[in-house]
This record gives C-alpha cells, structure tokens and sequence, in this order.
C-alpha cells in the first residue's frame, strides 16, 4: 500500500459514491439501534428501491445528539430528521429532490454551531464496517505519510508540537510519554489502548471504537512507528460487545488492506494489533492494572515507578493511550503540530469530546474546542436543564471527578481549571444534576461505586472506602453528628494521601468536592434532620431509638 | 522436561471444542487465561468448578490463580443464569434519572436480590455498571435488548411476559 493507491481507492469510492444522487445516513449507534434504526434502515433500503431514484442508504456511528434519535441526516441536503421511525422511510424517500418532510426536520443549529469536530469528524458519516469509506475520509494518509515521509523523531516532534495531552484523564503531555518509550531500551516493545472507559456514565470512546475504529488503528500504528513497538493490544470492555465487533472487522480489513501486519507500505515496519476483552473491573483503567489484565491475571495495580514506558507488559517498554488520544493522532500527522496546537486553551491544545448526559435537554455526544465555557455546554449545547427544574450542579471526571455547582459555569474547560474547582477532565462524562438530585446522595453513590471497585490490595482504599461509605449511608439516613462529618473530611485526606493507585487516591473527589460547593446540604441532613431535595429516606427518631 | 500435554476435554460436550479452540489460538499461553474464561462463559454461560479445572490445568495455571481471577472479575458469574435475565444499568447518568427505584421494583416483583435467579430458574435480576447508553438514562437490558427511558411499568410488563411463558 502506497500513498498513490490510497488515493485510488478513496477515488474508487468517490465515483461509487457518484451514482448515487442522494445519500441517506441512518445512525446505528447504541441509542439510536434501542429506538428501532435497524428497522429503519432495512424499511429505507426497502423504500429505495421501490422509488427508482439513486438513493444511497448507509448506517453510521454516532451522530451527536442522542436524544433526539433515531436521527437520519440526507446528502447533500445536509437535512437532519429526528425522532425517525420505520414508517416514516417513505416520506423520506419520496421528499428526496423536494422539500423536506417538515414534521420530521428539526433545529439544532445552536447544537451544532459551537461544536469542532476532530475526534468525531468521520463519525456520522461514514460506514464503520468498510476500510475504503474511511481511506476516502483521508484515512491511513497520515500513517504513509509517517511511514515514508518521516522518521520516527519527526512523528515524535509534531507529537510533541501539538501539545496533545493524555485524553483518558490525567492530561500527561502525550509526545513526553511517547518520547520515554522511545528512549526506553528494549528490541521488544508494545503499544496498548485503553478502551475500558469505566467511568459509568460516560461513553466516549465506545462511540468512536464503534463509529470510527480505524481512527484508533491508524493511531496506534502511528505511535507504534515512532516509539520502534511492532505489537499493539486494544483493552476493551466486555459491556461493549459492538465495539469489539467493530474493532474486530477493522483490524481484518487492515490486514487485507497490507495496513496491519508485514512491511507495511512497503517499508520494513511490522505492526499487527490484538484485542483483549476486559472483564469488569473499574480498577483495569489504572495503567499498571490494565497490564496485568492483558497479561492473565487479576487486574491489580503496582508502585511506580518502574513506569510501563520502562517496563510494562511483560517487562517490556510499554506505551499506553487512551482510545481518544489515539484518535487524535492522524489529524496531528496530517494537518500539523501547529494546527492542532492552535485549538484551545493556553495550557489545554485541541477539542475534548464529552458525553452529556444527565438533567439535560440534549443529551448525547460533543466535541468542543478546549477553553469553551461550562456555560456554553450546557445551556447551548445541551440547551439547558428541561422540565421547568433549575440547574444545580454538573459531574465531571465519574468516580475520581467532583460537581462544580452554577457559580463555577463560567469557567473554561480544561484540564488545569477543572482541577483547581476540585474536579477532574476525567475521560469526559458529564453528567447534569437539577435541583431533585441530592448533592450528599450522589457523594454516597460514587463512594458506594469506589467500595465494591476498590481491588483491596492497599488497605487505605480498601477499608477507607468502606469507612466513607457507612459515614455518608449514616448523613443520608438522618443518624449522623457532626463528628461524623469531621470525621468524613479526615478520612478523605488519608486516602487520597495514602492510596496505592489513582483509583483510591481520587476516590475522596466527589464528597470533597460536594462538600466544598454544597456543605448546606450536609448540615441539613445531620442537624434539621432533613433531605433538601427530597431524595433521603430520613429515619424518624423511633426508628433510631429502636 | 516432558513435553506438556493438555489434559483431555472434560466431556464430549460440543462446546469444550470451542474454549480448546481458544487456549490452542493463544499456544496454550498462561496470558489466555481471561481470554478463556470468556469463551467458557459464552459458551456455557457460567463458570462452574470443572470448567475453572480444566482451563487451569490446560494453561498451567494455578487453580487458586485461576479462582482468583474469576472471582476478581463482576463480568465473571460462578451462577448459571436464568432462563430470562433482566439487567438494570447502575450507571451514574441512570441513578441520577432513578435506576434504584426501577432496581427496587424489580426486586419487589421477583422476590429476590439483585445478582440473583428466581428459585425456578426463570429470571435473573443483575445490575451493570454501565452499558454506554447514558444519553437514554435509564436502561434496563431484557436478554441483552437494550430499553432506553426505561419505566417501571414498562420493566414490570415484561417480567409478566416472562412469567406466564
């Protein structure tokens, strides 16, 4: 494979494309398959073909904004259709070269137009399954152009020039890490996606191994070529059965393709990917956890250092990357350090895609420049809290994050800010709570979700988790004293200080954090005996006396 | 050193051809272990101590090194399901949308715990982490069909579907 014969078979697509006079683009993610897509799909091929005109029907990835799916967008109208349903098909059919079917059109332009799409550019519009729609999107170029045009110090340069940082979480400044492997002595080294995306309520990365997987191959084999690895593993959840199917179909179409395996392009690189399934264990998105995963055993973390960059599986130099930092290594390549580096904030380069869920009226998955305020997301974006309700508080960073309350939305987004108000980037769930969420409730919930996840081999995290646990079941219920609370807050400081691994060391985030922003709530609970928004099943006193 | 040979399939169960399969596509290689373990379970639904035994022995392990895995892991179950299985997501965006009171009615109806199987094998009640269809908080999975903005009511008729089969 060559960059020339790259070019004719997206050339090969564009003139298949080119019979047709219409496309019809049916979402199949999650969301939109639970409302029937398939059906509707099927019911618009059906429809098709009936009519006699061109139409095109492809299934996608993610589209964006969920909840008004099943969504269905018609090239080159650019017309988008929500709420669609198997027995709308025809009217969409027979709207083609006319107006379009008023009822079904809808307005999300402010949802739209805010938004910068990198990470999710050819999701939405091409079909995950088939290798040459994505080698039309520019696909496997910025592997050949690394491969022929670069060495392996340049890819690393403009790694380095974007200012990319990790996108799983922790911001490490990924050409650094990269750089480390590189360095790291060794004929044997390996990279490894994390696409374990634990955080529950966030779902990122399952959208783009699903409606984009090469995107993450052609990552991983860029970032394999620059740090001198010929073997890469995606760490993928169970829960997530049509992302390894994907994924699966990928790396297959990549290696008939010659852009997995042997003297890829024609170079002496070699480079073939592996899936390993996760089993279920929060605990796995740890770095030095998920190794021990790949490699068999129980996904427990170790000290570092020795970090994986120096030895990882198997002892082996090891770079590791979340799904979403691959994803945004091809655009790097193509367009440039600089390009990249120019999106953003001073300290936070590039776009964040989060998946807005929650009290919002909509929810789904967007991609916004770094820098954007809060405020922006939520009311624009997700057009505001629905139901006459008010906003209280949005969660960001899952279990290791924290809730920033309304004062805070006018901060930007990136990763330094969202430490400094107590929280965490997180992976990119966020998740709005309104006025009928109970600030002490939510703490107990991801304390609750730390407890049954916590590994047990250091014993702050295990035994501190449980601690904290009973503390908040004690405020929510209405028998706690305020020494509990000091309590709490002590505890909080000895497992963040003393935790093993990232999973307890973060864990006291969600209750410092509410505590920090809504401590009124707190004191309710334990002084007036009262939950404010009405969630608590305070106990009467006969029921403690008893 | 003798060459090693893996101990012969438990039964001529079909499906014991299928895990081989797996440990042969891996050589055998100690790594495989979790790799296995997901065939047996997709193939047998569970895991019972034979199948733990035999995939042990097959890829020298030991066989506390194999039970420890398999319990570390939720996805793992040592149970075998019910015929029907209900799964309430506990997700952080379906808990804010009210997961627990679709949990606590499933509960109600069925008479057991979650993580359990109604005393005739029928349904299990389970709860999952999180499917990835927050932005359709809350979801309930019948046999693995996910329900987006899962009601009680709705959950409840299907169970009642379930028991008058």
């Amino acid at each position: 494979m060559t960059i020339e014969e790259l070019e004719q078979i997206a050339e090969s697509v564009r003139l298949e494309n080119a019979r047709y006079d219409y496309e019809v683009h049916v979402c199949m993610d999650l969301a939109c398959a639970s409302q029937g897509a398939e059906k509707l799909r099927d019911d618009l091929v059906k429809a098709a073909e009936a009519s006699g005109k061109k139409v095109l029907v492809r299934r996608t990835g993610c589209m964006g904004p969920c909840s008004s799916g099943p969504l269905v967008r018609v090239d080159p109208e650019e017309t988008l259709y929500a709420h669609v349903n198997a027995k709308h098909a025809e009217a969409i059919v027979s709207s083609l070269g006319g107006k379009p079917v008023p009822e079904l059109q809808c307005d999300l332009n402010d949802h739209f137009d805010k938004q910068v799409r990198v990470v999710l550019e050819n999701a939405g519009h091409i079909d995950p399954e088939k290798i040459d729609e994505y080698i039309a999107c520019e696909g496997y170029k910025a592997l050949m152009i690394a491969l022929v045009e670069m060495t392996p110090n340049g890819v690393l340069h403009r790694i380095t020039e974007s200012r990319l940082r990790g996108r799983g979480g922790g911001g490490y400044p990924t050409g650094l890490k990269w750089s480390t492997v590189a360095k790291a002595s060794g004929d044997q080294k390996y990279v490894v996606c994390n696409g374990d995306e634990g955080d529950p309520g966030a779902f990122m990365d399952r959208s783009v191994m699903e409606g984009d997987p090469h995107r993450v191959i052609e990552g991983m084999a860029i970032a394999a070529y620059a740090v001198g690895a010929n073997k890469g593993f995606i760490y993928v959840r169970a829960e997530y059965p049509v992302a390894v199917a994907r994924l699966t179909t990928a790396i297959r179409e990549a290696r008939r393709r010659g852009l997995l395996g042997n003297n890829i392009g024609g170079t002496t690189f070699n480079f073939d990917v592996e899936i390993r399934l996760g089993a279920g264990a929060f605990v796995c998105g740890e770095e030095t956890a998920l190794l021990a995963s790949i490699e068999g055993r129980r996904g427990t973390p170790r000290t570092r250092p020795p970090y994986p960059a120096v030895s990882g599986l198997w002892g082996k130099p090891t770079l590791l990357n979340n799904v979403e930092t691959y994803a945004n290594i091809a655009p790097i390549i193509r367009k440039g350090g600089k390009w990249f580096a120019d999106m953003g904030s001073e300290r936070s380069k590039g776009t964040k895609v989060f998946a807005l869920t929650g009290k919002i009226t909509n929810t789904g998955l967007v991609e916004v420049p770094m820098g954007i305020k809060l405020r922006e997301i939520i009311e624009v974006i997700g057009g505001g809290v629905p139901g006459g309700h008010t906003f209280k508080a949005v969660q960001t960073g899952g279990p290791s994050g924290g809730c920033i309350p309304a004062e805070l939305l006018d901060v930007g987004v990136s990763y330094d800010a969202l430490m400094a108000m107590g929280s965490i980037m997180g992976s990119g769930g966020m998740i709005v709570m309104d006025d009928t969420s109970c600030m002490v409730n939510v703490a107990r919930f991801f304390i609750e979700f730390c407890m049954t996840e916590s590994c047990g081999k250091c014993i702050p995290c295990r035994a501190g988790t449980a601690q904290m646990h009973t503390l908040l079941t004690r405020i929510c219920d209405g028998t706690a004293t305020m020494d509990d609370l000091e309590l709490l807050e002590d505890l909080c400081s000895t497992v963040r200080e003393a935790s093993l691994c990232g999973l307890g060391q973060t864990a006291p985030n969600p209750v410092l954090s509410t505590l920090k922003y809504f401590r009124n709530e707190y004191v309710e609970h334990i002084v007036n005996k009262r939950c404010p928004a009405g969630v608590c099943a305070i106990k009467s006193q006969v029921e403690v006396l008893a | 050193m003798p060459a090693f040979t893996p101990p012969p399939l438990p039964s001529d169960d079909k499906r014991w051809k299928i895990v081989n399969g797996t440990m042969r596509k891996n050589g055998f290689a100690r790594h495989a272990l979790i790799e296995t373990l997901h065939t047996v379970q997709s193939s047998f639904g569970y895991l019972d101590e034979d199948a733990i035994r035999f995939v042990a022995r097959s890829l020298r392990v030991p066989l506390s090194q194999a039970y420890g895995v398999v319990t570390f892991y939720h996805y793992f179950s040592l149970k075998p399901p019910g015929k029907h299985t209900v799964t309430v997501c506990a997700g952080t965006a379906c808990y804010i949308k009210g997961a627990d009171q679709l949990i606590a009615a499933a509960e109600e109806r069925l008479g057991i715990a979650q993580g359990h199987t109604t005393k005739d094998g029928n349904i299990s009640l389970m709860t999952a982490r999180c499917v990835g269809a927050c932005s359709r908080a809350p979801v309930v999975l019948c046999d693995g069909e996910v329900a987006g903005e899962a009601s009680v009511e709705q959950m409840l008729e299907q169970l009642e579907r379930w028991t008058v089969e």
